[in-house]
């Protein structure tokens, strides 16, 4: 057991990722480049540019000899601005883990816990990682009774969710869009992985989640949201679905000059997936 | 109180038209009881509470009633009662309109009964058969009324820890009706109480406020199978109850001291919790020798109460304060519950006043061995600048794994209640099971009570009690339930909507002129 991974944060307490309340480990690092993403400062990996040493009030940052940024978290007071101010969609403040150091940081909050998810970032991106945490985890008999849940993208090959299969409960994917240009145009990758994966993960009997999040005018036609309905149910109209509307909170500039959808914008999708077959419709 | 001052006082509460004729009455009692000499002290016990630094709670000068009474109904539904002139119920209209009658004669501080019962084994014999949807209909004038007759959020209901059509119509009836009364409490057994009813409360909590959560197996283990959650999370022997309630404000014992921090635990604090030990022994004799109350008590003649099951309290507050004030002293700017080595102080101190409560002898306490039970006191409305009981000060409490870390290893030594109440982020209402999850948590680690609120409703959680946002609003009109009065004062003082928004609603505090009102808590 030797992989470390590159983890952006871990947040104890969340009742926004997965069933229950969750510990949420966030991973610096992303296949995606999508223009609705939440937390963009994760989809990058340093390249120790040194432009957020001067934005920092507290003096947490300097520059090592080697030239590489070097973050003090007990000088951190946690105002974000090397964040905001990134040029490159990263953060300073990412740090190399082991799997016993991610185990530590669960420890403590895991009486209070019905799992773990890893999210990011991009998760998958850091496969090893996760495969030999989640054994770990597994193994362990303090921690064996929590669930290991994942929040992917779904761009991983199939290989990975097969190494993943004997130690991941629940996988939880987003879907950008159906058509394969707008996904193009939403993430900058294509969307063959993700399709593939939402088939695969169904077939093992992993998948907990797909989510829409849905950009108005971008994809949230009620044409391309009936071949998404169907293309779901096709796979399995009991697939848990979560139908999130847009909200510019945390978004970069680019993608706040799309709106958010109204409440009966939100009605309309759910209901053109009811009307598509599938049950289990959560809106938020 | 001298008597020009008593008419004044007297002449303004008969004006007061934002007071009910009730609350008239109550106050104007209250009033007639300070022109009475109080029981007598030491000089230094009658300057420490002159002083603030020990507090008799407002109760008044001439305890005549106890302060908490938990009569046993179970047993006065099973054998009638004579004093009521009413038989052993035999149907559930029969047994609720007893229990109807028998509220307006249990005694309280207050003047209300402070419990209903443990509702769900009360009434069981009477339920069985019926459906949820039976129930609620039965119930749900009955709930109505509590509210209407007993106006006091101090009453309380507990329902658990096992499931029953009766605990589902109680958060059912919750939800629906949205009312102040009465509070309830949810008994939570990890073996006993399934997720799904546990679910079901924390749904409620969404909506109206209502349930708390108290921790089944460790108040068993201290207090016996046969206890209930009273007025503001006071723990109590069922059939028994608490003569009076005095406590100690840490924070001003340490403003008042002169020594170092050795100098407050081996002078000040031995010296004090003698001071309010002195204080409980000269209320609990008035009670029981000199106004001899338990001698002519209805209760006491049917069995349904009996003396050798009553104790005193003995509560703490300003915890908070105290260990700032502490650390400063010694150079340091931790703060309790954001420190480590505050944290450690914090329970250094309540370890200690433990230690020295658990020493002193006291009478006709003998449902803990002769001593007072150890209370975490959640504040009265007058409390200004001071925490309730061992919280860490509003606005200054970490996220809630930190906050449930810092303040559970105070709870063990509360057998009569401590409260901390967390204020969840309003994401949580599409995640209960989340809820579930943390309340699980925070049993699992050693939390004897735990409450929480959503900013989302319409419940502001004042001391243990609730309060009405949208009453809150017009209480310059006056307000049907007393207690609500109680929140207003509490949070012009202390602003505990000031809560740090992401986590749930609780203020505790009391008002400018309790030293008439004496709100119980």
């Amino acid at each position: 057991m030797s992989a470390t991974a590159l983890v952006c944060d871990i947040v104890r307490f969340s009742s926004v990722d997965g069933p229950g309340n969750r510990c949420v480990v966030f991973f610096q690092g992303c296949n995606f480049d999508c223009i609705a993403c939440h937390n963009p400062y994760t989809i990058n990996v340093c390249n120790n540019c040194g432009e957020c040493v001067g934005v920092c009030e507290s003096g947490a940052l300097s520059l090592t000899s080697v030239g590489d940024v070097l973050w003090d978290p007990a000088a951190c007071v946690g105002s974000d601005s090397c964040v905001s101010w990134c040029p490159h969609d990263s953060t300073p403040k990412a740090r190399h883990m082991s799997v016993p150091q991610v185990l530590d940081q669960i420890r403590g909050p895991a009486p209070f816990l019905s799992g773990i998810t890893l999210s990011g970032g991009e998760a998958t991106q850091q496969s090893v990682f996760v495969a030999e945490l989640f054994a770990a985890m597994k193994s362990d008999h303090k921690l064996n009774r929590l669930t290991r849940f994942i929040d992917s993208n779904g761009a991983a090959p199939q290989s990975v969710w097969l190494d993943l299969e004997p130690v991941v409960d629940g996988v939880m994917v987003d879907l950008k869009a159906l058509d394969p240009d707008t996904h193009l145009a939403m993430t900058g990758h294509s969307n063959e992985e993700v399709l593939a994966s939402i088939k695969l993960l169904s077939s093992m009997g992993k998948l907990a989640e797909v989510r829409l999040l849905l950009l108005p005018g971008v994809n949230d036609s009620p044409d391309a949201l009936a071949r998404t309905g169907a293309w779901l149910h096709d796979i399995d109209p009991l697939i848990r679905l979560k139908v999130i509307g847009f909200r510019c909170h945390g978004v970069r500039p680019i993608g706040r000059v799309i709106g958010e959808p109204n409440p009966e914008a939100m009605d309309g999708y759910a209901q053109i997936m009811r009307d598509a077959g599938m049950s289990r419709i959560i809106s938020i | 109180m001298e008597m020009h001052e008593l008419r004044s006082v007297g002449r303004s509460l008969i004006g007061d038209h934002t007071l009910t004729y009730h609350q008239r009455v109550a106050r104007l009692a209250n009033l007639a009881e300070e022109a009475l000499d109080a029981p007598a002290v030491s000089d230094a016990c009658a300057a420490a509470l002159n002083k603030r630094i020990i507090c008799d709670m407002f109760e008044g000068h001439a305890p005549y009633r106890a302060r908490y009474l938990l009569p046993d109904y179970q047993l006065a539904l099973q054998q009638g009662s004579q004093y009521l002139e009413l038989d052993a119920p035999t149907d559930l209209n029969e047994a609720l309109w007893f229990l109807m009658a028998m509220y307006t004669q249990v005694p309280s501080i207050t003047g209300y009964p402070v419990y209903l019962g443990d509702l769900d084994n009360v009434l069981a014999p009477f339920t069985v058969g019926m459906t949820v949807g039976e129930v609620v209909s039965a119930l749900r004038p009955f709930w109505r009324a509590l509210d209407r007759i007993l106006p006091d959020a101090f009453v309380h209901v507990n329902i658990g820890p096992d499931d029953s059509v009766m605990a589902r119509a109680v958060l059912q009836l919750e939800r629906e009706l949205k009312q102040v009364v009465p509070n309830v409490t949810l008994k939570v057994d990890p073996n006993r109480t399934p997720d799904d009813l546990l679910l079901d409360a924390v749904r409620t909590v969404f909506e109206s406020g209502h349930p708390h959560f108290v921790n089944h197996e460790m108040m068993v283990s201290d207090l016996g199978d046969r206890y209930g959650v009273v007025s503001c999370y006071n723990s109590l022997p069922i059939g028994g109850g608490a003569h009076t309630l005095v406590r100690l404000n840490l924070a001003e014992l340490v403003r008042n001291q002169t020594g170092d921090v050795e100098a407050f635990f081996d002078v000040a604090l031995v010296q004090y919790v003698e001071l309010a030990s002195e204080l409980i022994e000269a209320r609990v004799r008035h009670l029981v020798e000199d106004a001899r109350f338990y001698d002519h008590l209805w209760l006491i003649d049917e069995g349904l109460i009996s003396l050798d099951k009553f104790s005193a309290m003995f509560g703490v507050f300003g915890l908070a304060e105290a260990v700032d004030q502490l650390m400063l002293m010694q150079g340091l700017s931790g703060t309790y519950g954001n420190d480590k080595m505050a944290n450690e102080l914090s329970y250094r101190i309540t370890g200690e006043v433990a230690a020295l409560v658990a020493n002193r002898p006291l009478p006709y306490c003998d449902a803990n061995s002769g001593r007072a039970f150890l209370h975490s006191q959640s504040g009265i409305d007058s409390d200004i600048g001071v925490t309730a009981g061992t919280r860490i000060a509003v606005g200054s409490e970490p996220g809630v794994y930190e906050h449930i870390r810092a303040v559970a290893p105070h709870h063990y030594l509360f057998e009569s209640g401590v409260s901390d109440v967390f204020h969840l982020e309003s994401t949580a209402r599409a995640n209960p099971e989340s809820v579930v999850d943390i309340i699980r948590g925070a049993f699992r680690e050693g939390m004897r009570d735990f409450t929480f609120n959503l900013d989302s409703n319409d419940f502001i959680r004042i001391t243990g009690y609730l309060v009405r946002k949208s009453d809150l609003e017009h209480i310059a009109d006056g307000a049907r339930h007393a207690s609500t009065l109680l929140g207003a004062a509490t949070e012009a003082a202390s602003h505990v909507t000031w809560r740090r928004p992401k986590r749930m609603v609780s203020h505790e505090r009391a008002s400018a002129p309790a030293a008439l009102f004496g709100a119980p808590v």
